[in-house]
């Protein structure tokens, strides 16, 4: 029922068409299938396109290996790259939000810094107290750093969750946040201290995070965590965007702070904890990718921007991927490296445009 | 008392200062405001107005007595029920990274909406009466970062009108603003309280404007007492004298202003008329005289002249006659003697 003093129509009001909007939208989607498609087919062995389609539709490829490779290795790679980098942007954005901080990203609250406890635990200390357990290095590298990680994660999740409905002020979490990071580095470094070389190489390559190692057996466990943490973004865009206010405007609006809280705070974790359990640590991208999606659709309006990061986040994780392997042959760069080196100038970028816009107001 | 929307019954006010000890702002408020009226909170600094705001919105459960809003405890509604029905404008300065001042004014729907914020044609319709009403028609494409603070602050109150609320309440929305952007969110306010029916309390520490504009004022004193009454019900019964007593600053009952306490230097006669002999009686008393301007035969006597757009002054005293071209001259100059 609308009442005669809204009726009036005034051109200057009604939103510019979303047109623009739905274009670059559609470049995204289709650079993410190209992209997608150029990481199944490029590699140490470089396999044509069109056949790389024919395999993933089923069909005979010329050479029989390829469709091993693809399906066996490059595949799950490629999915985990492309959940990856959904997880962890959407993540950082959750967190960029709910803390008012830019520079926020997926690990502000530990996470990161719990998953590589529970790694740098088992692979460092198992060395001493259990070596016939671990002598074998591929138990370490499969499953082993898996549950390590996850644990370590959890247990920060967890920790944090319990903080946060505690305390009232949410930069006290951030704080919090830090100083475990702190905490837990000063541990590592006190473990890396005793342990043998060989283990702290091991350490190490997993601090440099990496695609590779994720098979289709976890792949059953990450790809329904990941989805379904990500719809539970997907259902918060109207408090996220309501929460752009600071949290007094939200709550007069009739958000129950505490309890979006904790379930953006749940979700934001268990992308970035589930992703770090099983790529390790993989800087840069949480932080990056928000900022870029917002300088592209000019909104903060996290309806637009929590598909347009994940869309964005699989595209740059798997453009990181083609990167650390084609840049230079017969070898894998460390995939940390090569997601800062594309990270660093992104968030320059959006930083330094977003600088000059405010300094000369239009 | 048969408008009123938000009643209190023998409120107090407070926060907690640690787990046990409880510091009391003000107690046993007694108020209800009505539709359709501007009232003005007033009271010195840390006095507790932003508590007792907080109080009334809500948000800062009070420490004995009840909050009322249409004979419903706030404290028991739910917080979407409460925000369809008051809304809030606050001190803090929002920054909402990249949206349009149209996409925040939608976020006043908030409560209205569906799980994904969509808005209806009556949403939509809701939101452009609500920009139109504050005059911010042309302001609702830019971004709000790259608004001033007075157009940012037209588009806050557009949000809270599209909350449809029955009750605003607004913490000190003339903080940041100039002369002529304070007197402008003002008489919007007033106006809007008019056309809305809605209750409007706003806090602020303009007294002029306030004693100007507000249907009603509620005066928080440092001892805790709310005094409430018509702006002029409390000047005349002395109310505002008391609350704003402090030394050097004296509130003028007559001109409804605050006077300063300067020194006083003596007589002077002042003879001239129109503009610039008031602001000369202004610049004189601001240096610590007291002007005269009927008595003749004071020690010293100034004279304005106006020729031309051009002003002089002429001051006279028992001996000789001085010309200044400007009242800073003349200020200086009467300093000497």
């Amino acid at each position: 029922m609308l009442s005669e003093k809204y009726k009036f129509k005034t051109d200057l009001l009604n939103q510019k068409t979303p047109v623009f909007k739905s274009i670059i939208f559609l470049i995204i989607l289709i650079s993410l299938i190209l992209v997608f498609l150029l990481d199944l087919a490029l590699g140490s062995v470089d396999i044509p396109v069109n056949e790389v389609i024919k395999i993933l539709l089923g069909q005979e490829p010329e050479k029989v290996t390829w469709t091993h490779i693809i399906l066996k290795f490059r595949l799950p790679k490629a999915l985990t790259a492309t959940l990856a980098g959904a997880a962890l942007g959407v993540s950082g954005l959750q967190m960029q939000t709910l803390f008012k901080n830019p520079l926020a990203g997926p690990f502000v609250l530990g996470i990161s810094s719990g998953a590589s406890l529970g790694v740098a635990l088992v692979v460092l200390t198992a060395s001493a107290t259990t070596p016939t357990l671990l002598a074998d290095l591929g138990i370490i590298g499969d499953f082993g750093l898996v549950i390590a990680a996850s644990l370590g994660a959890a247990s920060v999740l967890g920790i944090m969750l319990v903080v946060s409905r505690r305390v009232q002020d949410t930069m006290t979490l951030l704080i919090l946040g830090l100083l475990f990071g702190y905490a837990t580095s000063a541990i590592v470094s006190i473990l890396l201290q005793f342990s043998s070389k060989e283990r702290i190489q091991s350490y190490i390559m997993w601090t440099f995070g990496s695609f590779a190692g994720v098979t289709w057996k976890q792949l059953v466990v990450l790809i329904p965590v990941i989805l379904l943490s990500l719809l539970g973004a997907v259902l918060q865009s109207k408090s996220l965007n309501a929460l752009l206010l600071g949290e007094s405007y939200a709550r007069s609006l009739g958000l129950t702070v505490q309890k979006t809280r904790f379930s953006i705070i749940t979700s934001a974790s268990i992308l970035a904890g589930s992703i770090t359990a099983f790529c390790g640590p993989i800087a840069f991208l949480g932080v990056a990718i928000p900022h870029l999606c917002r300088s592209l659709f000019n909104t903060s309006d996290h309806r637009i921007l929590i598909p347009s990061v994940t869309m964005m986040g699989a595209i740059l994780a798997l453009f990181a991927d083609l990167f650390s392997q084609v840049l230079v042959s017969q070898m894998v760069l460390p995939l940390n490296a090569v997601t800062a080196l594309i990270g660093t100038p992104v968030v320059t970028w959006v930083i330094l445009r977003r600088n000059s816009k405010k300094s000369f107001p239009s | 008392m048969n408008d009123a929307i938000l009643t209190t019954h023998n409120l107090t006010i407070g926060y907690k200062t640690s787990r046990k000890n409880v510091r009391c702002v003000a107690s046993d408020i007694s108020v209800s405001l009505q539709a359709g009226e501007l009232v003005c909170l007033l009271g010195p600094n840390g006095v507790g107005k932003s508590t007792l705001l907080r109080s009334l919105a809500g948000m800062q459960p009070p420490i004995a007595g009840e909050v009322r809003l249409l004979g419903e405890n706030i404290y028991h509604l739910q917080p979407q029920e409460l925000a369809k029905r008051l809304s809030l404008v606050l001190t803090e300065k929002v920054d909402v990274g990249m949206l349009s001042a149209y996409t925040l004014v939608t976020l006043g729907r908030y409560p209205y909406t569906d799980w994904w914020g969509n808005l209806t044609p009556e949403d939509e319709a809701i939101v452009h009466w609500a920009i139109k009403s504050v005059g911010a028609v042309h302001l609702a494409q830019r971004q709000l970062s790259e608004l001033s603070d007075g157009e940012r602050q037209k588009i806050m109150i557009a949000r809270a009108l599209a909350q449809s609320p029955i009750v605003m309440l607004l913490d000190e929305p003339t903080a940041f603003l100039d002369l002529p952007r304070r007197v402008e969110i003002m008489l919007l306010l007033r106006q809007l309280a008019r056309e809305t029916n809605q209750a409007i309390l706003l806090s602020t520490h303009d007294l002029d404007l306030a004693l100007r504009l507000a249907d009603k004022v509620w005066l928080l004193s440092t001892n805790g007492i709310l005094h409430i009454g018509a702006p002029e019900d409390l000047v005349l019964s002395g109310a505002f004298a008391d609350t704003f007593e402090s030394e050097g600053v004296e509130f003028d009952v007559a001109s409804g202003e605050f006077q300063l306490h300067t020194s006083h230097r003596g007589e002077i006669n002042v003879m001239g008329e129109g503009i610039a002999s008031v602001w000369t009686i202004r610049a004189l008393k601001r240096a610590g005289f007291q002007v005269n301007q009927k008595k003749n035969g004071l020690p010293i006597s100034v004279e304005v002249i106006t020729k031309s757009k051009q002003v002089l002054w002429q001051i006279t005293n028992s001996q000789s006659v001085y010309t200044h071209h400007s009242l800073y001259e003349m200020i200086k100059f009467l300093d000497r003697f």
